[in-house]
């Protein structure tokens, strides 16, 4: 008798939750898809600020830097994406000539936008934004050389 | 509503007044075969659209929407694509059972499609056992997949095949068993007489309890028949490739893609037919007003839809449920489905004995 009763509330407790079941999945047919369909939607798309589209320097309206060509970044990037290239300048009479950015080399074709060398950066010289239509023709103009011409590193107070 | 019929007859009496009696039947034999199979292939067309989008829905992405307007010619383009596929002589298959197993379950799955009453008027052929007839024929399909999993020289499309014959011959029974339970009802299998027996209430509704019992053991059944939903073990693909039909390609697994989706608009339509009033609309007794205005809706408009509904009903219980394994599968129908059907079938010859349907 109790593996018959056994049998029926069985049965009814399947029911149950397969119904449950479909539940949940209706409520998925209702909702808005979040597919967003790419070239259609380029006028009104938003991308995260904190997707990582391509790395800049960002110079300030006197046209500085706040890069002090450590070499940080360059020891912390896996496969050489970024090359510094530093200078010695001459001071005023006396102190000792000082380093200085040259040139700040990154290519683009080979970056993996693994971040490391933003978070290691120790004066938030460079950072990520988020434009991701980065395709040429040509891998040579992937090369990009970060600070601008005439720039120079923000002196600190 | 309107009435084929009218069509019809005055097609065969504009035939009659020109030819003789040969002619006309083979010309009219002629056209209703076209007829159906164009109607077969279009709504396997219309229903893999229908399929991807609604799937594509319940998974939270769009379906296909670059070919045509939201991408309704996909299955167009599918369809050319199977055509135009090159069919691969395998080497060391029994070639002429490697051949002959599509043309089974395409057939059987046409000889089951003949009899459905699309529309008042509009069904091809009628006769006195005509849900015999279906059962009959629909137990056909089980022979092509067998051949084609034997035939395969391939252990893995063998061992989808026996699953997949037990699991046809197992739910058979219960299918031929809740529509035995409709038949107690109505008191007759012809289908016409069952569908016109419904214009004032449908059989859902007037076998209340034990209508509604059979009504879902017999889309259960159905999905394990057309090995649909959360029964498709023989063609799974992360478990035996493709099951029966790994060894098909082009046409000729074009024609089992074919049959498996007319089996489930089949058993769709089979279930409107004799659950859900087939192409009657929905009356209700006493309020006239109504009734007259759901006479105005075409009666081949109410099939489809309700044939639409219960295939969307198939689909999202597809996407929910988790495939199950062969003996989890026959232990539902040996153990569950079969004992309640029973049960099912003698509550509804008391409550047809007793007056107590309405």
């Amino acid at each position: 008798m109790k593996s018959i009763t056994n049998y029926i509330i069985t049965i009814f407790k399947a029911i149950y939750s397969l119904l449950s079941g479909m539940m949940v999945t209706i409520k998925e047919f209702f909702t808005k898809k979040v597919t967003e369909q790419y070239p259609e939607n380029r006028a009104t798309l938003k991308v995260a600020e904190r997707f990582r589209g391509e790395l800049v320097m960002p110079h300030d309206e006197n046209n500085e830097h706040a890069c002090t060509a450590c070499g940080i970044c360059q020891m912390n990037c896996p496969n050489g994406t970024i090359k510094v290239v530093s200078k010695m300048v001459e001071m005023e009479e006396g102190a000792k000539p000082k380093k200085v950015l040259d040139k700040y080399y990154y290519d683009l074709g080979k970056c993996t936008f693994c971040n490391l060398c933003v978070i290691s950066c120790p004066s938030k010289a460079i950072k990520f934004q988020n434009t991701f239509e980065n395709s040429v023709f040509t891998r040579e103009k992937l090369n990009e050389t970060l600070n601008k011409e005439g720039s120079k590193v923000r002196e600190k107070k | 509503m309107f009435d084929f019929s009218i069509v019809t007859s005055w097609i065969d009496e504009f035939l009659r007044t020109y030819l003789p009696e040969f002619w006309v039947l083979a010309i009219e034999f002629v056209v209703v075969g076209v007829v159906l199979l164009a109607l077969y292939c279009i709504i396997a067309l219309v229903l893999i659209y229908f399929e991807r989008k609604i799937c594509a829905a319940f998974q939270c992405r769009l379906g296909p929407n670059r070919v045509g307007p939201y991408g309704s010619i996909q299955s167009v383009a599918d369809m050319l694509k199977m055509l135009i596929k090159e069919i691969i002589p395998i080497n060391h298959t029994d070639k002429i059972l490697f051949y002959l197993a599509p043309f089974f379950v395409v057939c059987a799955s046409l000889l089951a499609f003949g009899p459905i009453p699309f529309g008042r008027g509009l069904q091809a052929f009628d006769f006195n056992i005509g849900i015999f007839y279906i059962l009959a024929v629909s137990s056909l399909g089980v022979i092509g997949i067998l051949l084609a999993g034997w035939s395969s020289n391939n252990k893995y499309s063998m061992i989808g095949a026996m699953r997949s014959g037990a699991q046809l011959i197992s739910y058979e029974l219960s299918a031929g068993m809740s529509l035995m339970t409709i038949v107690v009802l109505g008191g007759t299998m012809q289908l016409s007489t069952i569908v016109e027996n419904q214009v004032d209430c449908w059989y859902l509704f007037q076998g209340h309890i034990s209508a509604v019992i059979a009504f879902v053991i017999y889309m259960i059944a159905g999905h394990a028949e057309t090995n649909r939903g959360p029964f498709d073990l023989p063609e799974a693909e992360s478990e035996l490739t493709a099951g029966y039909h790994t060894e098909y390609s082009g046409l000729q697994f074009g024609f089992f893609y074919l049959a498996e989706y007319l089996n489930m608009f089949i058993i769709s339509a089979i279930a409107t037919t004799v659950f859900l009033g087939g192409w009657m609309p929905f009356h209700i007794t006493g309020l006239d007003g109504f009734n007259q205005v759901m006479d105005y809706i075409p009666s081949v408009i109410w099939f489809f839809g309700k044939a639409f509904v219960l295939m969307f009903f198939s689909l999202w219980v597809r996407w929910t449920f988790p495939r199950l394994r062969i003996d989890q599968l026959l232990n539902l129908e040996w153990k569950y489905l079969l004992p309640i059907n029973m049960v099912n079938l003698l509550v509804m010859v008391l409550l047809v004995i007793y007056g107590l349907t309405f």
